[in-house]
């Protein structure tokens, strides 16, 4: 299951990957290729030659078959919210290495380094379509959209603050699992996470979860597959766990397709699978499904 | 050692000689007709010696497989010593019922209680019907609906944590087994009830965590609660499964790790060569420990409970703030 990484603000390079145990697959290397001005790209999976700009142009899906590629949290604020809308909030907390782990702090350095990001995920408040809201976008490319302590907290304080601002919460993950570098710390944060969601019952503010390409593991068996509406890019793998523990676990062949966004769809466990083009309007379309409690306060 | 069975820990293997040597000599001094208690004592005295110093010093990996042994006492076997009046319910009411996670009502001293955990199975053929105790989504299914059911008529939970992890499995893919542990977490976490989560055994990831998030979180000296296997972290970190040793070590994934990072309340303490040498002792630990918990809990108005356990889950990562 060897796939490309497309990584955003270096010029669209692909990047080879590797997998690690969970088959999450994760960014073999990091430095900075140089690439020619007129670069085109090839589609993952359909293998068309797409010229950069088109690619950007329609939100970094293929055109000719919609395979949606990875994108980063700053891409995705940018392609999302309404321009100059987005102020960011909790960028003082990162990660540090409370078990003195073997080699974790370097990961950290390195992963700032590359990706410009100092934790996986970015949160903040925005406007969509008009309408205030808080959210949260996870960024695979820094190390791997794992949840340690740090993201857990940027996402329970952005819970907090939709509670007792009263805004509405979307949050898009991506997302290989728990920071295994932090240990128990990163499973403590699956409880922190859900419990400030829950949180948001109280007050009926409307939580979404985006699930994009991958949300697996820890991520998605806590707050991601908890959203009031759970909606999903097509196409992105959504699980608990990796295919290849199945696999050495139970010898079962799995289908084509298995924890794809429309094997969840069909077994029930998200609403609905919007294209990334369609996504700005229909999560608008829902924010406001959801403004009635709040005219009726004013 | 009482539960004498075939399977032995590689670093009890010193103890073991020196058992097999008394027993030698009890047989040979049988046949000859010599008394030899002085020589048997001697060893005797020896191989306890022995056993007080490996235990005290055990490894991470060390527990990792005292918690894994096979004769580890299970879920089932301490209702028995701990609990009374015990009622299995069956089922979640939408798919099946899951033998992996058992769950019920029985009295804790008096009081009636909700009883929940993973149950391994103690021989081949039932942990083939136990799916080696770890659930299926409708396993955690079903515990959400026994804490709420707990919740409507007002009893403690009380949750037994023994299980690798939830089950990975196709079909536990397509009923959501992500979606199930996530549930069962938030759920749990906001029962108005008070909560005990005991870790018997193994505390495997987000499969232990659907039933961990208690008010208080005991665990036994030798259980281990990690958020990947030894095993999965070895093979991650160094491509190689067999560094799980040096994994275990890392992740600080021991009762004394967890307790200096507030993961758990409390460490019960287990008999000299594990909760298996000695199942009364061990379940009367775990009584005591209960009781002492329940009894300060219940004696916590439930919004102050919920407070204080929205900030125990909150307050345990660790991060920079500048």
């Amino acid at each position: 299951m060897l796939k490309d990484l497309f990584r955003p603000k270096q010029k669209y390079v692909t990047i080879r990957q590797r997998e690690d145990d969970n088959g999450i697959t994760f960014p073999e290397q990091l430095e900075k290729k140089e690439l020619p001005d007129g670069l085109w790209i090839k589609c993952n999976q359909c293998n068309q030659m797409i010229y950069h700009k088109d690619l950007e142009k329609n939100l970094k899906v293929c055109p000719k078959c919609q395979y949606h590629f990875r994108i980063g949290a700053w891409e995705r604020i940018e392609y999302l919210v309404d321009p100059g809308t987005f102020h960011e909030l909790f960028a003082n907390i990162s990660s540090c290495d409370p078990l003195g782990f073997p080699e974790y702090q370097d990961k950290l350095n390195k992963f700032k380094k590359a990706t410009g990001l100092n934790e996986g995920v970015v949160t903040g408040t925005a406007q969509l379509e008009g309408i205030p809201l808080a959210i949260g976008v996870m960024d695979f490319g820094f190390v791997g959209g794992s949840m340690g302590s740090a993201l857990g907290e940027r996402l329970v304080r952005l819970f907090e603050y939709a509670y007792n601002e009263d805004l509405p919460v979307i949050t898009f993950a991506a997302s290989g699992g728990a920071r295994m570098q932090e240990g128990i710390l990163s499973l403590m944060q699956m409880a922190a996470t859900c419990q400030a969601v829950n949180r948001l019952a109280e007050k009926a503010i409307l939580f979404i979860s985006v699930l994009t390409d991958p949300t697996t593991g820890g991520v998605f068996a806590s707050f991601a597959s908890q959203g009031d509406i759970n909606i999903a890019e097509p196409g992105a793998l959504i699980g608990f766990a990796g295919a290849r523990v199945i696999q050495q676990t139970t010898r079962q062949t799995l289908p084509p397709g298995f924890q794809r966004s429309e094997f969840l769809l069909e077994h029930g466990i998200i609403d609905l699978i919007v294209n990334r083009k369609e996504l700005r309007s229909t999560l608008a379309r829902l924010l406001r499904f959801h403004q009635r409690r709040k005219r009726e306060i004013s | 050692m009482a539960n004498g069975s075939n399977y032995s820990l590689d670093f009890e293997k010193p103890i073991k000689e020196l058992e097999k040597r008394i027993e030698e000599i009890r047989i040979f001094a049988e046949e000859k007709q010599i008394d030899m208690s002085e020589e048997i004592q001697r060893i005797e005295a020896k191989a306890q010696h022995l056993r007080k110093e490996i235990y005290r010093s055990l490894t991470p990996w060390q527990k990792v497989q005292i918690a894994r042994h096979p004769k580890r006492p299970t879920f089932l076997e301490y209702i028995d010593l701990i609990f009374t009046a015990f009622v299995e319910l069956h089922g979640d009411r939408l798919f099946r019922d899951d033998p992996a996670l058992v769950g019920g009502l029985a009295y804790f001293e008096e009081i009636p209680v909700t009883i929940l955990g993973q149950q391994k199975g103690r021989d081949t053929k039932e942990n083939i019907y136990r799916n080696f105790g770890m659930p299926h989504p409708e396993g955690y299914r079903k515990a959400i609906r026994l804490m709420k059911q707990a919740e409507k008529f007002g009893r403690p939970v009380i949750t037994f944590v023994d299980v690798a992890g939830a089950f990975p499995g196709k079909e536990a893919e397509e009923r959501g087994q992500g979606e199930a542990v996530a549930k069962a977490i938030m759920e749990m976490a906001a029962l108005t009830v008070p909560t005990i989560v005991v870790v018997t055994g193994e505390g495997g990831s987000g499969g232990a965590l659907a039933i961990g998030t208690g008010d208080r979180v005991l665990m036994l000296e030798h259980a281990y609660y990690s958020v990947i296997s030894p095993e999965g972290c070895a093979s991650i970190l160094w491509k190689n499964a067999a560094e799980a040793p040096k994994a275990a070590e890392v992740l600080q994934l021991t009762a004394d790790d967890l307790l200096a990072l507030k993961v758990i309340d409390e460490i019960i303490p287990e008999p000299l060569g594990g909760a298996h040498t000695d199942l009364e002792r061990t379940a009367a630990a775990i009584k005591k420990s209960l009781r002492k918990n329940l009894r300060e809990l219940m004696a916590i108005d439930v919004k102050d409970l919920l407070e204080l356990r929205y900030h125990k889950f909150r307050g345990i990562g660790r991060y920079v703030e500048e």
